[in-house]
């Protein structure tokens, strides 16, 4: 309980931890035989680990961590196509501050801007925006990242855009979907996972039904989930009950912020502008059919891919050497079984995309007590 | 990057364009209110809204504003979002 009274609410922790505690053992949930609640979304995975949830929760639970970092599963073939883009004539390149870091296969952003190429990282679209209102002369393009929480701002900016007929802005597309990826993982006979919460904005954006099929088609429970420490328990809470009752549901834990069906406005926009590709690799885990949005026709000029001459095409299996981001990212793995965890790969020089982002796992425990922990095991064992 | 962060929306700046002044945390920065634009942007005025990358996706109370932003700094969340924006206003003034 070391951590509890860190929380807001220290009492209404301790209530949820016992209730936790209480419908674990109900259903049998044992360290040995634990359940297995995959957190979807890399904001969790973080606080978590920053709340130690982890250990505070009975020790039949297990939280398995889930794809839900952008920066984490884009391929670096990707980055390598940013690293051709900004290195063009002419184009300001921009970016979220996340992306700066991730590894390409030749360089990451920040060392090509290092190189001389002019990356700058901003907060939003909307600088960009602002970027190529102000420099006529100049291409500025904006690199595209995120998940349906992300997606509205670009639409909502590729649409600015063509109001103002801009011809020098153009939006590197990168954008992917969170239950393509579910489906994948459920799909996945090496996979065992008993539930999940689900992550909170995205549904902000798409509603809640957009995972109606984990519960229907997969007869597992999902609940959609804030993101306060009392928010994750409760999430947690409401999953083991759903287990404990045979019941499969779509539940919304944040329905203070999540309406059933999402933004309207948002959806308009993303529906609108973008298209699902056939498919989109994701680092670790391949290419997984219709999880990749693209631009529409009808915004062709806004389109850096097009504008740039680069397509979309399926990167092989490219993980530096000794790096074990894929079997971290299906669960094979804990991040401290990697053989790189803290020697090669650590925060300031990462090596693997999950160590880049506070969001990813190998990230979070790393900065909340990888450090306590040294690999265990050795590179021949990580490798299978 | 997913999590964004609570702001209170102080002026309507460029109604055309369905752009406002928010207040985060003491900074000044503008948002889009399209996504909230259900109302007249006048009545967005002193109301709460969670901004994700420069767009405020939903309204909240001010309980939820805070105990949200309360919830970001435990994460180290709010003063990433904070230097993204100080970033960002960097970024335009480079020549």
């Amino acid at each position: 309980m070391r951590y509890v009274e860190e929380f807001r609410d220290p009492k209404a922790a301790k209530a949820l931890l016992s209730a936790i505690g209480r419908v674990a053992d109900q259903i049998g949930a044992k360290k040995a035989r634990p359940v297995h609640i995959m957190e979807v979304c890399g904001g969790h995975t973080h606080a978590i680990f920053r709340y130690g949830l982890d250990k505070l929760v009975h020790e039949g639970i297990e939280f398995i961590h889930g794809p839900g970092c952008p920066v984490c599963v884009l391929p670096m073939s990707r980055v390598d196509d940013c690293v051709t883009i900004a290195e063009r004539e002419g184009v300001i390149f921009t970016t979220f501050g996340d992306a700066m870091r991730v590894p390409g296969t030749r360089k990451s952003l920040l060392q090509a801007k290092a190189d001389g190429a002019d990356i700058r990282m901003v907060y939003s679209p909307l600088d960009a925006l602002e970027l190529a209102r102000r420099n006529p002369e100049r291409e500025v393009v904006f690199f595209g990242l995120g998940f349906e929480t992300t997606t509205p701002s670009t639409a909502l900016s590729i649409q600015q855009a063509a109001r103002e007929v801009l011809t020098n802005f153009s939006v590197f597309c990168n954008h992917i979907t969170v239950p393509e990826p579910i489906r994948a993982l459920l799909d996945d006979p090496h996979m065992v996972l008993d539930g999940f919460v689900g992550p909170g904005h995205v549904s902000m954006v798409i509603g809640v039904h957009a995972y109606d099929f984990i519960a229907r088609d997969y007869g597992k429970p999902i609940v959609v989930a804030g993101f306060e420490p009392i928010d994750l328990l409760q999430s947690v809470l409401m999953v083991l009950e759903q287990i404990r009752d045979g019941r499969a549901e779509v539940e919304n834990q944040y329905a203070r912020v999540v309406p059933e069906h999402g933004n309207p406005v948002s959806l308009a926009a993303i529906a609108d502008v973008y298209e699902r590709r056939p498919r989109f690799a994701w680092r670790g885990l391949g290419e997984i059919d219709a999880s990749g949005l693209r631009i529409r026709e009808k915004y062709l000029a806004f389109d850096a891919e097009e504008k740039f001459g680069i397509g979309y095409a399926a990167s092989p299996d490219d993980e530096p050497e000794g790096c074990a981001c894929s079997a971290v990212m299906t669960g094979r793995i804990k991040p401290t079984a990697c053989p790189q965890f803290g020697l090669g790969c650590k925060p300031e020089t990462p090596l693997g995309a999950l160590m880049v982002s506070s969001e990813g796992a190998c990230a979070a425990y790393w900065t909340y007590g990888g450090a306590r922990v040294l690999p265990r095991v050795t590179p021949e064992v990580a490798a299978q | 990057m997913c999590l964004g962060i609570p702001g209170q929306i102080v002026a309507i700046t460029d109604p055309a364009r369905q752009m406002a002044m928010a207040d985060v945390s003491g900074v000044r920065r503008e948002v889009s209110l399209a996504p909230v634009a259900d109302r007249p942007l006048e009545a967005l005025v002193g109301e709460w809204v969670l901004i994700h990358v420069g767009f405020a996706m939903a309204v909240i109370d001010a309980q939820e504003a805070a105990d949200t932003l309360e919830a970001l700094r435990g994460l180290g969340e709010a003063q990433e979002t904070l230097d993204a924006m100080a970033e960002g206003a960097k970024a335009l003034e480079e020549q």
